[in-house]
Parts: C-alpha cells; structure tokens; sequence
C-alpha cells in the first residue's frame, strides 16, 4: 500500500476481484451426481464382476480416486489386475469400458497367456469370434520400467495419452518395487515418490479413470505404531497386554500415500483360505469376501461379506 | 516531530493533517476509543454468544456431548486424524447436517464443501443424506409432530456447494470470495475445507511464506465465521515429529499453525474404536468419546464399555 499510494479499500476491491475471477466455480453435489450418472459408465464405476464387492463399492473400482491392492506376494493382485483389464477393454455391450488400458508392470509379472485364458474361460462366446481375442489385447499396453527414472518417464509419455481420453484404465503393478530400501522407518523430510504421487492422483481426477495400484506388505511389530502425544502418557498399559501381530503396513510408507488412497483392498491367505477385504472405502463398513482362484480369474466364495471390527483388517497372516 | 516528515504514503499523511493531527504528541493523545473502531466489551460479547448458540450435531450423541452441542458457530474448529478415520466422513456428515430445519432442532442452513483432496465422494452424500432423512421422518413419527418432514436426498444434495481446489493459490483465492459468496447466499451455516494441509505440505520451498500464508487464511477465515456468523470446519491430516527421543504423531502444517484455530479435535484409533480428542479449546473440557462411522454417517458407538473418560 505503501508502495503503490493506494488506498486500503482499493486495494482489497481488487483483491476480491482476482480471488474471485481465479476461484473455480462451484457445483451442487447434485449437480456433480447427476452429471456423472448421466455421462459416465454406471455413475462413474467399472464392475468387477464380483457381485459381493460391487455391491460393497457401490457398482464396482470407481473412476477419478486410487484404489489400492495389498498383500503378501502370491495372494492374487496380479490376478485381479489382468482381470481388470481385460474387463475394461471389453466392448459396452459387455459391460466393459470400450477403451484403451495402461498397464504399468514393473515386477515383470504380465502374462497375456493367463489373460486370454481368463477371457476365454469368462466371455467364450466373445474370445471364440475371429480376431476378437487379438483386438482386446491389441488394446492393453505394458510398460516395463526397470528403475525410477525409467518410471517417471512412462508416467509423462501417458499424461498426455490419458488426457486425451483413449485410456480408460490404468494399473501400476506394484509401486513398492520402484523404492529400494524402504523398510526403515522414513525420517521426515521429500518423500522420493511425492512427485509421482500427486501425478497419479491428479490424473485419475482430471481423466476421470479408476488407477489400481498394487503394494507389498511387510511385517512391522507392534512397538512400531506411532502415537499421539497424549497417548504417550497410556504406553504403560499398551506395553503390558502388546501381543505381535503383523499390521500391514506397506511398503510404499508414509501418510501421503495413506492420504492419497481412496479405496484399500487387502488381499491375504490364511490356512488354505484366501480373503479379500476391503479395508478402507468411504461408501463401505469394513468386509471380508473369501474368494478362491478360477480359470476366469478371481471368484468370490459368497456374495455375502462378513463385516469385521476394523484393526482385525490390519492383521494379515500370509499361510 | 511533524506529520509531514513521518516516512507514511502521502495520502496518509493528508489524512492525518486534514483529520487535525500535526504533530506526534497529538497522535499519541487520543484515546484508544478514538482511534480504535470495532472494540467491544466483554458484556457485550457475552449477549452476543449467548444469542448464537446455535451448534451444528454429529449425529453421533457422545462426541456432541463433549464439543458442548456440536460444532460451534462464529469459531474455527480443526479435525484432524490419520488416514481412514473419517475425517471426511465427518465432514459430509456435518454438511448434511447443517440442513436439518430448525423445527428438528437444526440450523435449516447451507454447506459450503472445499475439496482440496478429491476425497468428496458423491454416493457417501447420497447415503449419508438418505440416513438423515429417514432419521428425520423416525423422530416426526416417534414424537408424533405436526411438522412435516419436507426435504429429500436430493434437496439436501443440491445444498452442498463444492468447490474443487487444485493449487495453494486456488485455496487463497476461494478463502478470498467466500465473503462474497457468503454474502449472497446468506444462508450458508458451515464451511468445511478438506483438506487444509494438502497443497501446503509438498512442493513448498519456502517455509517463512507458508507460514505467512497460512495465518493470512485463519484470519480470513476467522473474520468470516464471525461476520456472518458460521461455523468453519478444518481438515487436517497427520504427520510424525520426533520429539523425546520417540517418533510422534502431530497434525500437519507446523507449530505456528497449530495456534490459528478456536478448537481442535483429534481423531484416533484405540483399541479397535475410532475416537476423538478435544485438544485445544478455549471453553472445552479435555475430552474423548468413542464414535463409529456406520452406512448411515457418523453414529454411537456400539462398544459395551464405552464412556466418557475425562483427561486431566
């Protein structure tokens, strides 16, 4: 003000007129509801064909957040992703996405054998058609970088692919392979995946895709957990009754990556049974779905999940 | 020493001689009163509070009973919690519950939703805003009211005004034109920003302006809930800090944040609940309760032994 010989009132005028000329405008929720029933595929959702967890999710992997898949190697995540992909690169009439797939396969884990077999042993009458088996995988693309740089790379090129809405999936299978060393508690500071965090993020919101993710897990013991300051005062008895358990935290750490996940599902095994719950989702109580492994991919023992108390799904035992 | 020469603009200056102020000691002669506009006594405020008691529920009777009602009017409250607490599902919880028409004990006002995060997810309002409902035609048919219940999912979802901030300087700009927004929408009772912390904690090299930022959106913010007499809701997330020799969890956004807001809540996990802690309140007892986050919002708890534990 000083500056500028202005007066005050002057000045706070054309401040009021920036903000409000920078400010993004403003929608109802009804609006925004009514708008993604109307334009998008099932209100914004790719069904997974789990009848069980789409019911949970309200239609299936929703579009514009991350969801998560995490478990111990051998669970069934890359499963799950070559069936997602296969179910979004399906025709509409299918119940699929008709669109372009990127799938991000960093552990070199793709195989299309197993993924034509899935859509053979799931959609005969469209895999036995001529050609038809060739289309749906021509329209998957794998990426296989082998280190970060090389990651961060793949992740401009498709920026540009995913804006111009040919790609209606993307999977990133796993992200804990692109972190070395990561199993020391972080001391604060730039995590080194923040970038590609918010990249991730911003994408599947301004696409309006679903992104899948996949994580590993590691074993932490309970002396591990972080409290708050007047929790510190309680250890005393927290020590006394600690039991080990392994809690699933991942191997992608850090409370930005938490923060930035919307939908968590924990796949595991315990005593021959395998169990996918879905932990974390604002639209569902937590639920535990005991599914087994089909030629056609994953395939839920019952539709009916068991609701569970919420730590008991960062519990994971692995056989 | 004269006007003239004091190192102010010149309009200022023309201001302080045309108002009859030449030298210093005339300046330094006027009372407090004179000078000062917009001070109040402590009597006076005291009406005023007593006048806007109105507080926004949690639908959830144990964390209501520990914030003295809900979440207050002309005060800033901050909530913040790790992941996957229901920091947001409080918040939508709040959004809806602003609606309620005062026959039913509400406010019957409007939600202001800033979504930094891109965590609104519209079927949970839906839900959410359903549960209300139904909760509303239960307690008209149970008390046997003669008010109508009028309102539908839908008219509560068009309510909702969302905003969708991408940058620090879309945040800045927003907390700018709310005053206007507010003024023309007179019958918004609650704004909620989730998250505040988001685009402040990565990408930002210089600490001191963040700080300056920071205070310069409280204070805005603080002057809004005052002015028209709203309530303004916080979200904050997590972070550790090493602090006697341990890692320990703190709400993000530094020390110097941590002094901006009226009242803070922090959301956490004990022993397979979701509780929440009064941390900082100028009136609040430190408190916790248990709460749980259900299909229909924000409810009790269901726990057996649960009560209501008083810190000291």
């Amino acid at each position: 003000m000083k500056l500028l010989d202005v007066e005050l009132s002057e000045v706070r005028s054309a401040l009021a007129l920036v903000s409000e000329i920078v400010c993004p405008p403003f929608q109802t929720a009804l609006l925004l509801m009514e708008q993604r029933a109307a334009t998008e595929h099932l209100g914004g959702h790719l069904p997974t064909r789990l009848k069980g967890l789409d019911a949970a999710l309200c239609g299936g992997v929703p579009f514009g957040v991350v969801t998560e898949l995490v478990g111990p190697a051998g669970t069934g995540k890359t499963q799950f992703c070559l069936k997602l992909s296969l179910l979004a690169a399906l025709p509409a009439h299918y119940g699929g996405l008709d669109g372009g797939v990127i799938y991000i396969d960093v552990e070199s884990t793709f195989t299309s054998r197993r993924m034509i077999e899935m859509g053979a042993s799931s959609f005969p009458e469209i895999f036995h058609s001529k050609g038809m088996a060739q289309e749906m995988a021509g329209r998957i693309l794998v990426l296989q970088p082998t280190s970060l740089s090389e990651f961060t790379e793949s992740l401009e090129k498709i920026k540009v692919s995913l804006l111009q809405n040919q790609v209606k999936l993307l999977v990133i299978d796993s992200m804990a392979a692109l972190v070395p060393g990561v199993h020391e508690q972080r001391a604060p500071g730039q995590h080194p995946l923040s970038w590609h965090i918010s990249l991730i993020t911003s994408l599947a919101e301004f696409s309006r895709i679903p992104i899948v993710v996949t994580n590993r897990v590691r074993p932490q013991s309970h002396d591990e957990s972080c409290l708050y300051p007047f929790q510190v005062q309680k250890m005393d008895r927290i020590l006394k009754d600690r039991t080990r358990y392994y809690s699933h935290i991942v191997a992608v750490p850090g409370f930005h990556w938490a923060h930035a996940v919307t939908i968590r599902l924990v796949l595991e095994a315990k005593s021959g049974q395998r169990f996918m719950k879905v932990e974390k989702s604002p639209t569902s109580p937590p639920l535990a779905f005991p599914f087994t492994i089909t030629p056609s991919g994953l395939s839920l023992l019952t539709d009916d999940g068991t609701e569970m108390v919420v730590p008991e799904t960062c519990n994971l035992s692995s056989r | 020493m004269e006007v003239s020469k004091l190192p102010i603009s010149a309009t200022q200056r023309g201001k302080l001689i045309s108002a009859g102020y030449t030298s210093l000691s005339s300046i330094c002669s006027a009372s407090s009163s004179d000078i000062s506009r917009g001070t109040q006594t402590a009597w006076d405020m005291l009406q005023e509070e007593q006048e806007s008691l109105a507080r926004i529920t949690t639908s959830c009777a144990d964390l209501d009973n520990i914030l003295g009602g809900g979440i207050g009017c002309r005060e800033v409250t901050e909530i913040g919690g790790v992941p996957g607490i229901g920091k947001t599902q409080l918040g939508i919880q709040l959004a809806v519950n602003v609606q309620i028409p005062v026959e039913f004990g509400g406010l019957g006002g409007k939600a202001i939703y800033i979504d930094t995060e891109g965590s609104f997810m519209v079927e949970r309002a839906l839900q959410i805003a359903e549960a209300c409902v139904e909760d509303m035609l239960e307690y008209n048919r149970f008390l046997r009211n003669d008010c109508q219940v009028k309102t539908q999912p839908k008219d509560i979802l068009e309510n909702i005004f969302y905003f969708r901030i991408c940058s620090y300087t879309e945040q800045s700009a927003v907390i700018n034109y709310l005053d206007k927004f507010v003024s023309e929408h007179k019958d918004v009772k609650v704004v909620i920003i989730d998250s505040i912390a988001f685009h402040f904690r990565h990408g930002f090299v210089d600490l001191a302006l963040r700080t300056r930022v920071l205070s310069g959106i409280a204070l805005k913010l603080m002057n809004l809930a005052k002015k028209f007499s709203l309530a303004v809701v916080l979200l904050n997330q997590v972070t550790t800090k090493y602090t006697e020799g341990s890692f320990q969890l703190c709400l993000a956004l530094g020390d110097s944040w941590s002094h901006c807001c009226t009242n803070r809540l922090i959301l956490y996990w004990n022993s397979n609940e979701r509780h929440a802690y009064i941390d900082k309140s100028p009136y609040l007892r430190s408190a916790s309760a248990s709460y749980s986050v259900t299909s229909r919002g924000i409810r009790n708890s269901t726990s057996r032994s649960k009560r209501i534990k008083m810190m000291i």
